[in-house]
């Protein structure tokens, strides 16, 4: 069973199995990551595979920038632990190297592959039932809980006039509180909807 | 603290594997013997819930702002077993999704939010909440802020530790900056903790598992859990903050780690400038953390005073406020 989410600038990445994508994917990462610990030439290898792949792919330039952005920002970090220390430039060198070009070969597969692809490959490896169940309906809920904390949000953003800070936290714990007082009573309700139609 | 790839070796990264690993078929077994069929929607509404509530962001000084991590609220109210699938359920998606946290780091901050942040702040919460006496309610909002700072701190040193396991990042710098950044980290995330428990306990408080009766937890799974805790610290911590070689070597040894990489610190160019002020350093860090855990615990005290004022009775504020 093949369910595709994405149609619309479907490139020839996105048709390959998804279980092939993440296999090659966990290579490369694990490939990057055994390299030596300083800057080495065999870091062209993973380099060029993504290169190409990302040529003949194409993917969208903003997205991938704005999550490899994301992703920069945690990575910068951690080298800024070591930048005390001149000792460790090299090793720091080499893991920027190796996270970027780990995150990159992860941000193609995320962007060709659908969630629901991956979980039908997590379910051919044998995955627990409770968690496939769990996984799936959480991505299922992801938007609609997020609208409805948005929605809950501007209702309040809208009632209260003042924004002190103190307001402001009391106000977002009723909020996530609440969020989750309607997601029990949702889950509650979908329970009843599956026995409703037959579910064991 | 979402490690990307790159940073933890190959061999730190499969150790955490192995760790989370165990964690969640241990907590996957406890969810099938215990969860009735009417709880396993709630198990991914949950998932959903702590995703969307990560997105809300609390206001902090100087027009930034942080968000919730959300680990030690699910043990809250869920327990800990339906906790650690939630989280890891959470992860993933943002692993295989959101290209949130690396691939083959997935183990490792499995291990870090999943396991040692939802145990350690399950195990802090039931603590204190039996040992303070008096408003059940107070006693919960405390403990819940208390646990939250603690979770978050313990991930981050379980993530420092990886970190100078694989010799990216050498301990004498690792610890303190995360142990440093996420004491701060967590003084919002036991704030929203406290919070949040506090609502769901004065709207609907037959939703948080376990607060009306008995912990819903055996014994043995606590046991197990704990375990699994002190197992992970000894692996990733121990190394570095205690002065046994002798006793870790063994542990390493029969744990399949060769001798040597149980003393990554010796190994890489950084020993010569961590080793002379380690004992002092330790003693500072040590004095420090104390320092730092306590004014958590005052503070969580306070704000759980501040907010559940003592003349209230929670029975009374039970159920006042349906939607």
């Amino acid at each position: 069973m093949q369910a595709r989410t994405t149609f619309e600038g479907q490139t020839w990445l996105h048709r390959v199995r998804a279980g092939l994508k993440l296999a090659v994917t966990l290579a490369v990462v694990l490939f990057t990551v055994m390299l030596p610990r300083r800057p080495h030439l065999a870091a062209l290898v993973p380099l060029s595979f993504l290169l190409i792949v990302w040529l003949s792919a194409r993917p969208p330039l903003r997205l991938m920038l704005k999550r490899l952005l994301v992703a920069e920002f945690f990575i910068l970090g951690l080298a800024l632990l070591t930048v005390f220390n001149p000792a460790a430039a090299p090793l720091v060198a080499a893991a920027l190297i190796k996270s970027n070009l780990c995150v990159i070969a992860l941000l193609l597969l995320t962007w060709s592959t659908p969630f629901l692809e991956i979980l039908h490959v997590l379910r051919r490896l044998g995955l627990p039932e409770v968690m496939l169940s769990t996984l799936a309906l959480m991505v299922r809920y992801l938007p609609v809980l997020r609208e409805e904390s948005r929605r809950m949000q501007r209702a309040r953003a809208s009632r209260t006039f003042s924004s002190g800070r103190r307001l402001a936290w009391r106000s977002l714990g009723n909020i996530i509180g609440q969020l989750f007082v309607r997601s029990a009573d949702r889950a509650e309700r979908i329970y009843l909807a599956m026995c409703a139609r037959g579910w064991k | 603290m979402h490690l990307p790839d790159g940073f933890l070796d190959a061999r730190t990264a499969l150790l955490s594997t192995g760790a989370a690993a165990a964690g969640i078929t241990l907590a996957v077994r406890r969810v099938k013997a215990s969860l009735t069929p009417r709880q396993i929607p709630l198990l991914g509404l949950s998932a959903a819930f702590v995703f969307a509530a990560q997105m809300v962001n609390f206001p902090v000084a100087g027009g930034t702002s942080g968000h919730l991590i959300g680990g030690v609220l699910a043990s809250i109210l869920l327990g800990p077993s339906a906790a650690i699938i939630v989280i890891t359920c959470v992860l993933m998606v943002q692993c295989l999704m959101f290209a949130d946290g690396g691939l083959l780091a997935l183990g490792a901050n499995l291990f870090n939010m999943a396991i040692a942040s939802v145990c350690g702040g399950y195990f802090i919460y039931t603590i204190l909440r039996r040992l303070l006496r008096g408003d059940p309610l107070r006693a919960a909002v405390c403990a819940a802020a208390f646990a939250g700072w603690c979770g978050t701190v313990l991930a981050s040193i379980c993530c420092a530790g990886q970190l100078a396991l694989s010799g990216t990042v050498s301990w004498s710098l690792a610890f303190p900056a995360m142990a440093n950044i996420h004491m701060l980290i967590g003084a919002g995330e036991g704030l929203a903790t406290g919070l949040i428990v506090l609502a769901v306990l004065k709207s609907r408080p037959e939703l948080v598992a376990g607060f009306a009766e008995k912990p819903m937890e055996s014994r043995g799974t606590v046991v197990s859990y704990g375990l699994l805790l002190c197992l992970g610290l000894a692996v990733f911590v121990a190394p570095f903050a205690c002065p046994w070689p002798d006793g870790l070597e063994r542990v390493a040894e029969s744990l399949g780690v060769s001798s040597k990489a149980a003393a990554p610190l010796v190994t890489t160019p950084l020993a010569n400038y961590t080793f002379p002020a380690f004992t002092s350093a330790t003693v500072a860090t040590a004095v420090a953390g104390a320092l730092g855990t306590l004014i958590a615990f005052i503070a969580a005290y306070g704000l759980a005073r501040a907010l559940v004022p003592a003349l209230k009775s929670s029975k009374a504020d039970a159920g006042k406020n349906h939607v």
